[in-house]
């Protein structure tokens, strides 16, 4: 087939372009996520019995806090990536602040604290399930975003695997904190951070074949 | 140089509301200077030329939903084409030819070059090879230049299936393209 019949083809009877395609296709990714995370949650970890008391401190906000920064971040950056010739930019700090501020904060905990109690503060008593689990949980959003993003024309597939797969991780991880019984912000600057590194990798790793176009 | 991106990125706007004519023009004009910018970019590979400009020109209008209108037209288009090169560097491995920096897209639309040579793959052979519910869309919508409505009472389709049939074919076109490079 010659260019200009491939030229007349294409445009040929186009449609007018859906311009909020972007925004909907990860959108129902990220509502997937949520919902998938919550449902495994709940079937095999539980709600931790005292999320009625624990959902009044600030502690407990403060903790959730760090996966839906992190979610924004990841969002913000899948979203540039997705989309060729898109500087991500600034958009780096959504990722790098809200990991820089648990790492701060679980530091200063850890200093604070008697040196007798500073190893449960960043062990906990789960810590060699946590990361785990959050990667487990990530499982369903991971399927969802990647789906989403293949569609859009992302052109550093590696680099957006891991964006899509961090965008699962910390959703995974909003959903994880129903279940997790862990108040200290060391255990979350490691185990949650770990958690969450795990789809992260499986994206950069998976990306150049999963998200080819 | 500005005002191709000027004209173009005008051109494409148009096109993404619906405007037939002006996507049609566009996409001539970005033929021709991708042709021009692979000609210049890969002289010792003259005559894989033609196939990449057909398939970073099914790529563009594959993810044309993703070119936001505040954003320069040369960095998507660029990127695009960069990405599609490099695939086909990837595919044919021939390695040493990334030594060739292409990451200065100022010059993505320097040169024109009018003079198209011929498509080693054929596009419509590939298309023939497609399943019914893609091809005979496409033959009608885009090759014919029935309408939805036409196609989809001649085919049996419903209107949005026709319509579907489209968008994936030429998704389906784009990866059998890639599957031979």
């Amino acid at each position: 087939m010659e260019t200009d019949l491939l030229v007349s083809l294409l445009a040929r009877g186009v449609t007018p372009v859906d311009r909020h395609v972007v925004a909907r296709r990860l959108g129902w990714a990220l509502l997937a996520a949520a919902l998938g995370a919550t449902l495994l949650v709940v079937s095999f970890y539980g709600i931790r019995p005292d999320i009625g008391t624990v959902s009044a401190t600030p502690i407990f906000w403060a903790k959730v806090a760090l996966p839906v920064a992190l979610a924004a971040g990841a969002l913000a950056v899948t979203i540039r990536l997705a989309r060729p010739g898109a500087r991500v930019g600034l958009a780096w700090a959504g990722i790098g602040i809200p990991i820089a501020a648990v790492w701060l904060a679980g530091l200063i905990a850890v200093l604070l604290a008697p040196e007798g109690a500073r190893v449960a503060l960043v062990i906990g008593e789960t810590w060699r399930s946590c990361p785990f689990n959050i990667a487990f949980l990530s499982i369903p959003g991971f399927v969802a975003s990647f789906a989403a993003v293949r569609g859009l024309a992302p052109t550093n597939l590696r680099l957006a695997g891991a964006a899509t797969g961090l965008l699962a991780g910390a959703t995974a991880t909003i959903a994880y904190c129903l279940h997790c019984p862990e108040m200290s912000a060391a255990f979350w600057a490691l185990w949650y951070v770990l958690g969450m590194l795990v789809p992260t990798v499986a994206g950069a790793l998976l990306g150049p074949k999963w998200l080819h176009w | 140089m500005q005002s191709v991106e000027t004209r173009l990125r005008a051109l494409l706007i148009d096109a993404m509301a619906g405007d037939a004519l002006a996507y049609q023009t566009f996409l001539s004009e970005l033929t021709r200077h991708l042709r021009g910018f692979l000609r210049r970019r890969i002289p010792q590979l003259s005559d894989d030329v033609e196939d990449l400009v057909q398939e970073i020109l099914l790529a563009v209008h594959n993810g044309r939903h993703t070119y936001r209108a505040d954003e320069p037209l040369t960095a998507w288009v660029h990127a695009i084409a960069r990405y599609k090169l490099m695939d086909f560097f990837r595919a044919r491995a021939r390695r040493e030819s990334l030594h060739d920096p292409i990451d200065d897209y100022i010059d993505i639309f320097a040169v024109c070059d009018d003079e198209p040579a011929s498509a080693r793959r054929d596009l419509g052979k590939l298309l023939q090879q497609l399943p019914d519910k893609q091809r005979l869309p496409i033959q009608h919508v885009k090759l014919e230049g029935l309408s939805v409505a036409e196609t989809a009472q001649l085919t049996g389709l419903s209107e949005s299936a026709v319509k579907v049939g489209v968008h994936r074919g030429l998704k389906a076109l784009a990866a059998k393209l890639r599957a031979i490079a």
